[in-house]
Formats: structure tokens, sequence, C-alpha cells
């Protein structure tokens, strides 16, 4: 038994740190965030060549072959830095979909666009997770109608789409009929916006159902929760470092037993987390069974540590946390985002309650 | 990551399912530690060599080459079967270690079989009225007089003093010296003369603690383990383990176990509660809590095993986050069945021997011994996160 990353999981997660400590520092998430930029083609560039889009891509379409849990580890990492780049949609639920139910022929086409950061594709499935107000949409004579609010890695080049009858879609960006408006939202690091079709062309994935649908969904949700393991364990050693620093009656503040304490909070909520988050990446694509129930409890539980460390962390930097000077309401935000996309808690709580058909049966043994 | 423990083990898993088939249903009933079917299961384990595994065999032991997976398998197969994993206490938990480590022969030979099999029952004289989580600031002395220790002083929390034969307590033996270095770790007979012991009934109404009082209470010489002024070292060989199995994971899924159970039965206005949404989440939050506390138990094994230093975090928060989990849990339950959830003792509408009340509260306890959770805190922030120490306050 070995429960744990391997070597080449921690080589991964180190190189990547290390470019993103380089490349995509705080002043680079500011100038981003500030200039309302698209995409930062920069940072694609980079880590295109550290073969990130290519991560779950199989190694004959491009790719480099590898699973949900070193993208868990990838996902992580850019939640620990706040990082501007396509990745949830583009080299995760994307992949994932087209392997799933796609043909040769579309996987042939798609992928090695995807893994060599030819192509950036968005996804519009927040639906399928739970539509707010009148968002959907329709499949009428092979086009589609209606309307995808809060689509992921929304700057892109092409979508997959969610049907409200479990159907998946990919459309080009510029396909007529398709208008697409971004979405201000409280995070700025992530560019979300929303999709109007009408009678909009689509190449439709054959063997999409409602549960393909759910099984990108779930692995999406385990990024989402990877990424604000990554925000809040940033926000842990931010916190930890300026209290070491800050001098207040004469000492430093980390001597405060108050103080440590909030952080000693912190760590103890957040540190299981990060096993639980490579089990229930490991569980996606080796212990199927468990898969859904795990990604659906590991989002829900990991979005309510997050938002607590989020809280403790900004009261520990005390008047500078509020302030836009030390930027900490990256982190914070990144972590309520993530909070809400593809099932907030009670709504995950809630689907994890339930076996996949019955409404009835709460799950004995996990 | 590989979850697969081998087929060497799940031959060994399988053994002990085909135990817990055979012989689960001769698991004591009784909390009585002196009961026949308590000391014939605990037998019955060692002959298995599922308890005292590791003890070599000429202490009485099951003798087998210590395996943390097949302890880890353990632990899993008898919680979820919820049999006893025989008996604890802190005789075979902490004594019997820290004579394995530091005892002498004799020592060895003496204690630890009786202790083993449950004929020699013993308790711990560690807190004192004045000496809680700062312990080493005991003041319970001991005084060389000829052959003999005298001993006088107060314990206090002292579980299982008025039914045990002996004890293993920590006294000042070098009044000047600092205060960690002048402790000894001294065992004697709790028939002794001079020895007072007063129930100290808790908040379950149980009678869980005593105090223990020492008036010129002679004792051998010799049955001193350690060296003089080396008590704390002592005591501190195996102080650590002590915390972590207060918060076995596999237990707080064993509860979950119950407490969906329980959920399932128990209706209000003829609805089970499991169907009411409200309580449903509440039950989900908790699952999410035992399976992040599970997984980093696999985390923690899976270090032990590789003997790697990752994760340092990963084990110092067991007791913490395991203990407040339990009381949340326990208590969710008696919110599950409301008015009825009130019951104890003789109460006729009594759910499962009142166990949900009672662990409520006796979780409680866990939470503030074994190092409360504000101590937990101070090792988390100081020894994980590097954080200072609290300056001393300056002498007035």
């Amino acid at each position: 038994m070995e429960f744990g990353l391997s070597e080449e999981q921690r080589l991964l997660q180190e190189s990547l740190r290390g470019y993103l400590a380089k490349h995509a520092g705080l002043d680079r998430v500011r100038q981003f965030a500030g200039d309302n930029e698209a995409r930062a083609r920069d940072l694609e560039r980079g880590l295109s060549e550290l073969g990130i889009p290519a991560l779950l891509i199989d190694e004959t379409l491009g790719g480099v072959g590898l699973g949900a849990l070193d993208a868990c580890v990838v996902a992580e990492t850019l939640g620990y830095c706040v990082t501007s780049v396509a990745f949830l949609a583009n080299a995760v639920m994307v992949p994932r979909a087209l392997m799933l139910a796609g043909t040769t022929a579309q996987q042939r086409e798609w992928l090695p666009k995807v893994a060599s950061g030819e192509l950036v594709v968005g996804a519009a499935l927040a639906e399928a997770a739970g539509a707010r107000r009148d968002a959907g949409v329709r499949v009428a004579n092979g086009k589609l109608d209606g309307r995808s609010m809060f689509v992921l890695d929304f700057e892109a080049d092409a979508y997959l789409v969610g049907d409200a009858s479990g159907g998946l879609h990919l459309v080009a960006a510029d396909t007529p009929g398709l208008v697409r408006r971004r979405l201000e939202t409280v995070d700025r690091t992530r560019p979300i916006g929303e999709l109007e079709f009408n009678n909009v062309a689509a190449e439709s994935l054959p063997n999409a159902d409602r549960e393909v649908q759910s099984a990108v969904l779930d692995v999406g949700r385990v990024m989402l929760a990877a990424d604000t393991l990554g925000a809040a364990q940033a926000m842990l050693d931010q916190a930890v470092a300026y209290a070491k620093e800050r001098e207040q009656f004469g000492r430093v503040i980390a001597s405060f037993q108050a103080v440590k304490h909030m952080c000693a909070e912190m760590a103890a909520h957040l540190e299981p987390t990060r096993a639980f988050a490579w089990y229930a990446a490991h569980a996606l694509d080796e212990i199927p069974e468990e898969g859904h129930q795990a990604a659906c409890h590991l989002k829900a539980h990991l979005s309510e540590v997050g938002q607590f460390v989020a809280k403790t962390a900004t009261e520990v930097h005390g008047g500078m946390g509020f302030t836009d000077l030390l930027g900490l309401h990256y982190w914070f935000k990144r972590i309520g985002f993530n909070r809400q996309m593809l099932g907030s808690p009670e709504r995950l709580r809630e689907e994890a309650a339930m076996p996949h058909d019955t409404r009835s049966e709460c799950q004995g043994e996990i | 990551m590989d979850l697969s423990f081998g087929p060497e083990y799940e031959t060994f898993r399988t053994e002990v399912r085909r135990f817990l088939k055979t012989h689960g249903h001769l698991s004591p009933k009784t909390s009585d530690l002196r009961h026949e079917s308590v000391l014939n299961w605990q037998r019955l384990l060692i002959a298995h060599g599922y308890a005292a595994r590791t003890i070599p065999r000429h202490y009485g032991g099951a003798g087998q080459t210590p395996d943390i997976l097949k302890s880890y398998i353990l632990g899993e197969e008898f919680a979820k079967a919820r049999v006893s994993t025989g008996l604890g206490g802190q005789g075979i938990s902490m004594l019997v270690p820290t004579l394995l480590e530091v005892g002498s022969e004799e020592q060895r030979r003496r204690f630890i079989p009786p202790t083993l099999t449950g004929e020699m029952v013993w308790c711990q004289g560690y807190s004192e009225p004045g000496a809680g989580s700062d312990l080493a600031s005991l003041r319970t002395s001991a005084v060389l007089d000829g052959d003999e220790w005298v001993v006088n002083g107060q314990k206090i929390w002292t579980s299982t003093a008025h039914i045990a034969d002996w004890i293993f307590c920590l006294v000042r033996t070098e009044p000047d010296a600092p205060k960690h270095r002048g402790i000894s770790f001294l065992l004697f007979e709790m028939n002794t003369p001079g020895i007072e012991i007063r129930p100290l009934v808790d908040m379950t109404m149980t009678r869980n603690f005593n105090e223990v009082f020492f008036t010129d209470v002679r004792v051998p010489k010799d049955q001193i383990v350690g060296e003089r002024g080396d008590g704390w070292q002592v005591a501190n060989t195996i102080l650590k383990n002590e915390r972590d199995s207060l918060a076995d994971p596999n237990q707080a899924q064993a509860r979950l176990n119950g407490l969906i159970e329980l959920m399932r039965t128990e209706t209000v206005d003829g609805v089970r509660l499991i169907d009411k949404p409200e309580f449903r989440d509440r039950l989900m939050r908790l699952q999410g809590r035992v399976m992040a506390n599970r997984y980093n138990d696999l985390r923690n094994i899976s270090n032990r095993l590789s003997g790697s230093s990752e994760g340092a975090l990963a084990r110092m928060i067991v007791k913490l986050q395991g203990t407040e989990l339990r009381h949340d849990l326990e208590g969710f339950a008696i919110d599950v069945m409301g008015e009825l959830g009130l019951a104890y003792g003789n109460n006729p509408y009594l759910k499962d021997k009142g166990n949900w009340q009672f662990n409520y509260m006796f979780y409680l306890g866990l939470i503030i011994g074994g190092g409360t959770s504000q101590i937990q805190k101070n090792i988390i922030s100081e020894r994980g996160l590097g954080m200072p120490r609290e300056p001393r306050p300056q002498a007035a």
C-alpha cells in the first residue's frame, strides 16, 4: 500500500510551482485582473511547454496520458498561485468528455489540438449541476437553442455544451447564431461568461448521457476542490508568515495564543483535506463506484474548510488583510468562486446523500 | 497511489473476518474489567494474535512481528463488526510499552504477563490538581528512607484507581533539580497503607475518575522504572501514542453507520429523519468530516510504513480533529432523536443503551483529557507551523 503522491507527481508539482513563482506572481495576477485581460497567452504557452493541457490526453493523441490525481496536483498548484489560465474545462472536463462520449474520429480531431495548446475549449455545463433563472440548452433538429450561464474557461476557441437531456456537444466560438457575453464576477482570476444559442449548429458526442455528464461534472468538482485546497494553503502560509513579522505590544503577533490558535485551527481543518482530495481523484480513475460520492463530498467539505480559512487568514492579517495592497483578496475570492461552481455545498451534500436513481435511501458504507 | 494491500493481507483480512464470524458473539457486553467474559475474550484474542500482537511470547504476548497494515486491518474489521478489540486501559496501552522500552528484565517478567491477561489492572498517577496541562510542575513527592520511597501528595483524574491493583506514578524525587529533571517513575500496589481513594463522578454520572491521596506511602526502592530523575523521559517515551488512540477514525466510521441506522428507524410526525433534508444535510457534513479523517489516517499509516517524514502536520492534528468530530457526531444523534435523545439511565424509551448521550459527554471529556484541544493547537502552531512560544511572564 502506498497512500500519497508519487515521486513523479511531486516533481510535476515542483516544476509547475517553480514556473508560476517566476512568471505568474501576484503582479501578473493583478495585471490580468486589472486589465480584464481575456487570455494570458504568455502563461498558456508556458503551461503548454510543461505539458499541462496534454496531461489527461492519451499519448497516441499527443498527450501525456496521466490521470485525475495528476490533474488534481496541478489544480492545487494553480489554486495556490491563483493563476489565470484555462485548465479546469480545457485540460480536464473536455478531454474526459471526449474520451467517455466521443467517437475515435472526434477524439483524433480535437484532443491533439487541446494537448498542444493550439485550441482552448471551455465548458458550458453549469445547468447540468443546477440551472439558475431560465438557463438551459435544448436540441431541436440537431441545432442548439437556449442559454448556458457560468461557462468555465470562457475565453475559448470552442465549447463543450451540455443540453438538458444529457447530451454533449462541441461548438466553435465563431459559429453563427452563438452569442457570447462575458460576465463579471467577484473573482477576476477566472473569466466566465454566458452563451446564447440561436439555432446553432453543433457536433454532438454520440455516447453522451446523464451519467457521462455527471462524470464530467465530478472530475470538474474534484479540480475545483483541489484549487480551493491550494488557495487555502496559500492563505494559511501567508497568514503564518505575516504573523511572524508583524509586531504589536512589543512582540510578533505569532507569539500570541489567540493568533496561534487561529492558525492551528486552519491547519487542523485543511491538512486532512489533502488526503481526501488525493483519494477522491484516485477514486475517479480507479474506484469508479465511489467516485461520484467522493467527488461531491470532497467539494462540499473543502468549500466549508476553504471558507473558514479564507475568513480566518484574512483576520490574521488585520486591517491589511482587508485592503487591496496585500492582494490577499484574490485568494479569498477564488475560494468563493470555487464554492459555487458545479454545485454549492448544500446541493452537493444532497447529491451525495442519494444513490443514482432513488431519492429515499442514504448510503451507509462509504 | 496504491490502495491494494496485496494477497498476504487480503488473506489476513479473510482470516480476521472468519474469526469474527465464528467468535464475534463472545465479545463481552459489559464494561466490568474483572468479568469472566472480558478475561476470556482477551485470552482468545491473544491466542489468535489479535491482541498484545507484537509483545514477545515470553512476556505473555502473541509474539508477532510489528505490522502496521495488519494492525490497521484488525482495527477496521473489528470496528466494522462492532466487536471489542480486547482490553485497553492504561496498563496495556501505556505501561507495557514503557516497560518494554525502559523497564528492567525483572520488571518486564513480573508485570507484563498478568497485565496483558487482565489479571493485573493498573491506574496512572500523572495529573495533579495543580499540574494539568503543565504536567511537569507536579508536586507529589517521594523521599528515600532506607530501602523505601516515602510518597506524599495527591493525584487527580485517576481512572480505574478504585479497581486497580497497581499504580504507575510520577513523583518528584529531586526537589532542587529543574522541573523536568526532578521526576521519577514509580510502581506500587494500590493496597499499600496510606492510599486513600475518593471517587470523582463526571458529567456522565459515572465514576470514571478518582482523586488519590498519598500519606507516607512506603514503596520498595527497586520499584522505580528508569533512573532517579528520569521519570519525565520515561513517561514521554509513550505519551505521544496516547493522544491518537483517542481518535480512531474507524470507530468514527462505525458510529456514523450506527447514526444512519438510527435516522432510518427514528421518525418525527411519522417521517423518517433520514428523509428530512435539514437532518440529512447535517449527516452529510459529518460524513465528509469522517471521510477526511479516514483518508488522513491512511496517509499517516502509509508514511509510517515507508518511514517517510512527509505529512508531519497530518499526524499532529489527529487527536484534535478526531475527538471534536466524535463529540459533534454523538451530539447530532441526540438532535436526531429530539426529546427522546434526552433519555438516560432507566428511561423505558432509552435507545442504544443511551450510548449517544453518554458518548456526547464522554467525548467532551476526551477533548479535554490527554492534552486539551488548546494544548493541541499550541503543538500544531509551534511544531507544525513554526510559530514562537508564548513568552514566559517576567518574575515579579
